[in-house]
């Protein structure tokens, strides 16, 4: 029951205002739509009671049970107060500024990064989709680096790098850019040869082909791609942060542990789920935004 | 050039045959591979495609036809042999490929319209390319020809929101808006139910009088080959070339009360051997594969 009736809901309760006179640019009505279905499915509550799961656990095994090795650790009721104390005992809460500066800063490092991972990484998957000739030369240099984990280009990022921003940015970069690059290259994999030769029949160029059919029929990949990317930006920010760098979350974690402010350690990681859990949401809304045809054939119960 | 005058050209529905659209194919040969180890597809094809008729082309699945469709919309080469479209040669000696064109348009197996545009940016995806016609007027004639085919009110609808059925004909529609000479049909109703692929065989019939292009119908469907074509080619099993070919003196325009006369079940019986015959060789070339 808990399994079929978000599908049912989604087949039945489609307002015929959306499936037959949407037009491009009201994607927030669907939006709109998909929350109130949400809401009304029982997966908010089951969200619920999967974070009173996991409090509960932490609470009962650091402060009811006191477990073995959790003895160090802090407990939810000491993380909560520190976190949303005025006075904080080791001078991190919402209250502090200077919480908000290390948000900022992770935040603004991400943004740049992902930035230009977009913008190098979807030119790059595309023409390595489209051509057969440039993928044969740069597609093997591109494998042979990929396998090279962030941490391990951190010497390097120092020293080919000035100062302590630029070689955190080229390390959230990297994974980033790996992964959009490469699942823009499959999208473009991907496309149905009908599709470019029913451009052909039509009179397209080539280029009207790449605009019109490689670039959007690529779309749900690249967004594949891009959400990943914003993922392991955060995996790889956190390790530039530990290495270098004066402000940003991870410097809060890696800092708080050479200082032994355990509470602080966990405010910077629950940080850390939040503000990612965000971007990833917010890259989600833009593809939803601009892939209209496929949100409409989703909240349809799939087209074909 | 052509599309250029179909703007202003009264699209009177008279039944008017076309005197354009006339493909011979011309001992053709198609093979896979290097010549003398590759597999042979296509073996001395010869037959023609009458101007503002329907040829339907019969043969059991992988015997080839599609090969000998994508040679004339120019999607692959062939080995020898030449293809004609009225007197300009799509392909021949010292071009074997063909060039594509809104002079021969297909409509696919899966359906190939965008399901990133709406149903009109598809219908107007052709004249749009070419610059033949103007924004305003690509998007007049598409909806004066898609109400013309019963798809009124879905113009703005995405290909993944309407019905297969209906996506057939927004993607003839598609076809049709760049006055094309032969409409190239690769089994288009393969995917559909029996009830929904009669509705599509009368709406093209309609459609085609409406129209009169000349029409290159691929499918296995033997009884659909005799009620839509005004000829049928039956062809062997792989390598393809023609066994039998049939013109369909039913007169036209048809409807489906024409599956029930004498002279349709003659023209079955007269066929269904034949076909039955390559259907069992193109099985056991199968098992012999394995």
């Amino acid at each position: 029951m808990t399994e079929t009736s978000p599908v049912s809901a989604l087949r039945t309760d489609v307002p015929p205002a959306i499936a037959v006179q949407a037009r491009p640019g009201i994607s927030l009505t669907l939006t709109k739509h998909r929350l109130a279905l949400w809401l009304r499915s029982p997966r908010p509550y089951l969200m619920l009671v999967g974070f009173a799961g996991f409090l509960g656990f932490w609470y009962l095994s650091v402060e009811v049970w006191k477990l073995p090795r959790f003895s160090q650790m802090s407990g939810p009721t000491e993380v909560l107060r520190e976190w949303f104390s005025e006075d904080p005992t080791y001078g991190l809460s919402i209250f502090t500024p200077e919480y908000y500066m290390h948000i900022w800063v992770s935040i603004r490092r991400i943004a740049i990064a992902f930035f230009l991972a977009t913008a190098i990484g979807v030119p790059l998957g595309l023409f390595l989709g489209w051509s057969e000739r440039f993928k044969q030369f740069v597609f093997p240099v591109f494998e042979f680096l990929r396998p090279v984990p962030p941490l391990a280009w951190v010497p390097l990022a120092i020293v080919m790098f000035k100062g302590s921003e630029t070689p955190v940015i080229f390390l959230t970069f990297l994974a980033s850019f790996y992964a959009t690059a490469l699942n823009t290259m499959l999208g473009v994999e991907s496309i149905d040869v009908s599709y470019v030769r029913a451009a052909n029949c039509l009179g397209a160029t080539r280029w009207q082909v790449f605009r019109h059919v490689i670039v959007p029929g690529a779309m749900p990949f690249i967004f594949t791609g891009l959400q990943i990317s914003v993922g392991v930006a955060w995996f790889s920010l956190v390790a530039g942060e530990m290495v270098s760098g004066q402000y940003g979350l991870g410097y809060v974690i890696n800092t708080s542990y050479t200082m032994v402010r355990y509470p602080t350690i966990i405010i910077g990681m629950a940080t850390l789920g939040l503000v990612g859990y965000v971007t990833s949401a917010a890259v989600r809304l833009v593809g939803d935004y601009l892939m209209q045809w496929r949100t409409r054939e989703l909240a349809l119960g799939g087209g074909q | 050039m052509s599309v250029q005058s179909a703007v202003t050209q009264d699209r009177s529905p008279a039944l008017q045959p076309a005197r354009k659209g006339g493909v011979r194919i011309n001992d053709v040969v198609k093979t896979y591979g290097a010549e003398d180890t590759g597999v042979l597809a296509v073996d001395h094809c010869t037959f023609e495609v009458q101007p503002g008729e329907i040829t339907v082309v019969v043969g059991p699945s992988g015997c080839g036809k599609t090969t000998l469709l994508n040679a004339i919309a120019g999607f692959h080469s062939i080995t020898s042999g030449s293809i004609y479209l009225d007197d300009e040669m799509l392909c021949g000696p010292g071009k074997l490929k063909a060039q594509p064109g809104p002079d021969r348009i297909v409509v696919f197996q899966n359906g190939a319209l965008f399901p990133w545009k709406t149903n009109i940016e598809n219908v107007t995806f052709g004249p749009m390319m070419q610059g033949a016609m103007t924004r305003a007027e690509a998007y007049d004639r598409a909806r004066a020809m898609m109400a013309d085919a019963g798809l009124r009110g879905i113009e703005r609808n995405y290909p993944g929101e309407t019905s297969s059925g209906v996506r057939r004909r927004v993607e003839i529609v598609r076809a049709l808006m760049n006055n094309p000479k032969i409409l190239l049909l690769d089994e288009p109703y393969r995917a559909l139910d029996s009830l929904t692929k009669s509705v599509m065989h009368e709406a093209l019939l309609e459609i085609f009088y409406k129209n009169r292009v000349s029409v290159f119908f691929i499918t296995h469907d033997l009884e659909e080959a005799i009620f839509l074509g005004h000829r049928v080619v039956i062809m062997t099993t792989r390598p393809c070339r023609p066994k039998k070919i049939l013109d369909i003196d039913i007169p036209h325009p048809r409807d489906y009360s024409v599956l029930t006369t004498k002279r349709f079940r003659e023209f079955m019986e007269e066929t269904v051997a034949a076909v039955h015959e390559e259907a069992i060789k193109a099985f056991a070339a199968g098992e012999k594969e394995r």
